[in-house]
């Protein structure tokens, strides 16, 4: 097509900023919700938390985004009914990620909990049902991502409950709590370097190396080894923990506690990683989408992702964490210190399992909904003094207003570009 | 942004209720420096114990009410809402019958008969180490929350509630004790006198009740 040989690049650069800036809202926005519980339970300090974020954000991001990326691309819509208009992809992919940044700046401003996740997905299904024909939208599709949005928290809820349900069976129920802890939180250590390397292997470096050729058998060997290796640096940290008796005179757990924190410290990582690999991929999939047809000039089914594509993504949520999340960081860790490490675990734990877990199958989910989805688990097990039930309204209220509005704007940017750059 | 993570956490009762209950048990344990200086008829010394009572009372208050108002309905909590709240004016009701047993004896200059002093300062005592055990309940509160109000701690708490409700019924034998001596010798008093002697005694045995039903409470809150 003509119209790609002459703007073709204007189009790309446009695609990769819009791309970059919302990679970049979420670094400063989205991490702090996954980060901030370790900061506000006191198991890590706002420096450690900020590279630690910076570290496996990057790293889910690339090991693990690819398909989540692939489904924004073209797992909504269908996009072999496209094949005579390629042009409107463009179109509509550009105008989804202007109105995901335009809602998202307008539902900051009047402080509505939105989700990046929802809003972009609305976005299109809005320009492909108005601007081309609901005929492209896969509605099955849709139909299971928008069930996951009320799966993943379930999920999440319901496996931070039995985390936390385990721990008060092996570990604080018990005559010596601080042994005990000593000698089984190793075993949540390997559940997370287990299942950080399984997704990785399985399913995200099909996307980073064209043919990495791994087997599960081999991918299961490969993730066991990493999770004895987590365990022992675990076990290291684990060592040089201390009982304080002074501070157990106030309260007997305090100790306990300390160990516990050593564990946050790890599923952090893995709270990060899931959130790199599932949302930096809403920021660069319409992204991918365009740089696609642009470069061939046509839709095409290659699966094959440009590597600068999920590295876009990744340094826009590393440069999003240096300049804006370390401040939205340190005021959610203040909000949030009713939360002990032992509770603040097993919640992340719970969230990042379900995000990852959703990652690896491609389907886009809302980590932060997730996330207090688990907490909500967590407390079902009689472990948070008191949480405020308020929030699900406000969440479900936004999830009634965000697709719509989603939709709305990507509607109009869709039908501007049209008289633009031509039908 | 408001954060739906932040937002979702409600600040602790625990902690406030715990404080609350240390100031309440200090409002009793003021008691017995009280009660001597009445008997040794120093009510210069007696006034500023009664200060002291009132001032930790108002502070308790301070609590009480800044608590009932941050528990709207909406808060998610490991234990009933209405439980949190009645414990609280369980706790609450320490802090006035404290507050009323010195206010009295301040205001009418009460002495005690030489007869009754030993047991008077006994029944005090024993109020006051029941105030003393319903504290150390009420401290195991984090600990509770700690282990989700779970398996041994739970077991624990009850143990220290049997010790409780042990030693109310010790204050109790004692007020009996008391009013059977006092019976003995009233004819040789001031009638009136006397009358408030009786109404004292059975508020000081009223202390004891009142913190034994703290460790009730406490009861209900874990069981669910």
């Amino acid at each position: 097509m003509t119209l790609f040989t002459e703007y073709g690049l204007i189009l790309i650069i446009l695609a990769g900023t819009f791309g970059f800036f919302m990679a970049w809202g979420m670094g400063a926005n989205d991490v702090s919700n996954a980060m901030g519980t370790s900061v506000g339970s006191k198991a890590l300090t706002l420096k450690q938390a900020i590279v630690i974020a910076m570290i496996f954000e990057f790293l889910g991001a690339y090991l693990a985004g690819g398909a989540v990326t692939t489904t924004i691309r073209s797992g909504i819509i269908d996009t072999n009914a496209l094949v005579d208009t390629p042009h409107y992809l463009v179109y509509g992919m550009l105008s989804a990620m202007l109105a995901a940044g335009l809602w998202l700046s307008i539902a900051s401003t009047l402080g509505w909990p939105v989700s990046t996740t929802h809003t972009l997905v609305g976005a299109i299904v809005g320009f492909a049902t108005v601007g081309i024909s609901p005929a492209v939208v896969q509605w099955d599709k849709l139909s299971h991502i928008v069930a996951s949005w009320i799966i993943s928290p379930l999920l999440a809820g319901i496996i931070a409950f039995a985390l936390f349900r385990s721990v008060q069976y092996l570990i604080l129920n018990t005559d010596d709590p601080f042994a005990r802890a000593k000698r089984y939180i190793p075993v949540y250590m390997f559940a997370v370097g287990f299942l950080i390397s399984m997704v990785t292997t399985v399913k995200g470096l099909k996307y980073v190396l064209a043919d990495a050729g791994i087997s599960f058998a081999q991918a299961t060997l490969i993730s066991v080894l990493v999770g004895i290796v987590t365990l022992i640096v675990g076990i290291y940290f684990l060592s040089r923990i201390q009982r304080n008796p002074e501070a157990e005179e106030r309260n007997r757990f305090h100790s306990v506690e300390k160990v516990f924190a050593v564990l946050m410290v790890f599923t952090a990582c893995c709270m990060a990683f899931a959130h790199g690999s599932n949302d930096v991929s809403n920021a660069v999939g319409p992204l991918a989408a365009i740089v696609a047809v642009v470069k061939s000039g046509a839709i095409t089914n290659t699966t094959e992702l440009p590597n600068w594509v999920l590295l876009l993504g990744a340094t826009g949520i590393v440069v999003g964490l240096a300049t804006f999340g370390f401040k939205v960081m340190a005021t959610i860790g203040k909000k949030i210190t009713e939360l002990t490490p032992s509770r603040g675990f097993a919640a992340e734990l719970g969230a990042a399992s379900t995000v990852v877990i959703a990652s690896a199958t491609g389907i886009p989910v809302s980590t932060t909904h997730t996330l207090v989805g688990a907490v909500l688990g967590v407390g079902l097990a009689r472990g948070i003094a008191a949480l405020n039930l308020r929030v699900i309204g406000t969440i479900l209220v936004s999830w009634l207003v965000t697709l719509p509005a989603g939709a709305g704007f990507s509607i109009l940017f869709f039908f501007f570009f049209k008289g633009v750059f031509g039908s | 942004m408001k954060n739906p993570v932040t937002e979702l956490f409600g600040k602790s009762p625990i902690k406030p209720l715990q404080d609350h209950m240390a100031l309440v048990a200090q409002c009793a344990l003021e008691l017995p420096a009280f009660l001597a200086a009445a008997i040794a008829d120093d009510w210069q010394a007696a006034e500023a114990h009664y200060d002291s009572i009132c001032n930790n009372e108002n502070k308790a208050d301070d609590i009480k009410r800044e608590l009932r108002l941050r528990m709207p309905k909406s808060l998610f909590m490991p234990v009933s809402r209405t439980d949190l709240l009645e414990l609280l004016t369980v706790q609450d009701n320490i802090a006035n019958r404290a507050r009323d047993i010195a206010g009295l004896m301040l205001g009418r200059r009460m002495g005690v008969p030489a007869p009754i002093q030993e047991e008077m300062r006994l029944l005090v005592e024993s109020a006051v180490d029941t105030t003393r055990q319903a504290l150390r309940v009420i401290n195991e509160l984090d600990e509770l929350l700690e282990t989700g109000f779970f398996g041994r701690e739970v077991d624990f708490v009850e143990q220290l509630i049997r010790e409780l409700d042990e030693k109310e019924r010790i204050a109790d034998a004692i007020e009996r004790s008391i009013r059977r001596k006092l019976f003995a010798v009233e004819k040789d008093y001031h009638p009136i006198d006397m009358m408030f002697l009786y109404d004292i005694i059975q508020k000081v045995g009223g202390l004891a009740n009142r913190a034994r039903r703290v460790g009730g409470r406490l009861q209900t809150l874990v069981a669910r």
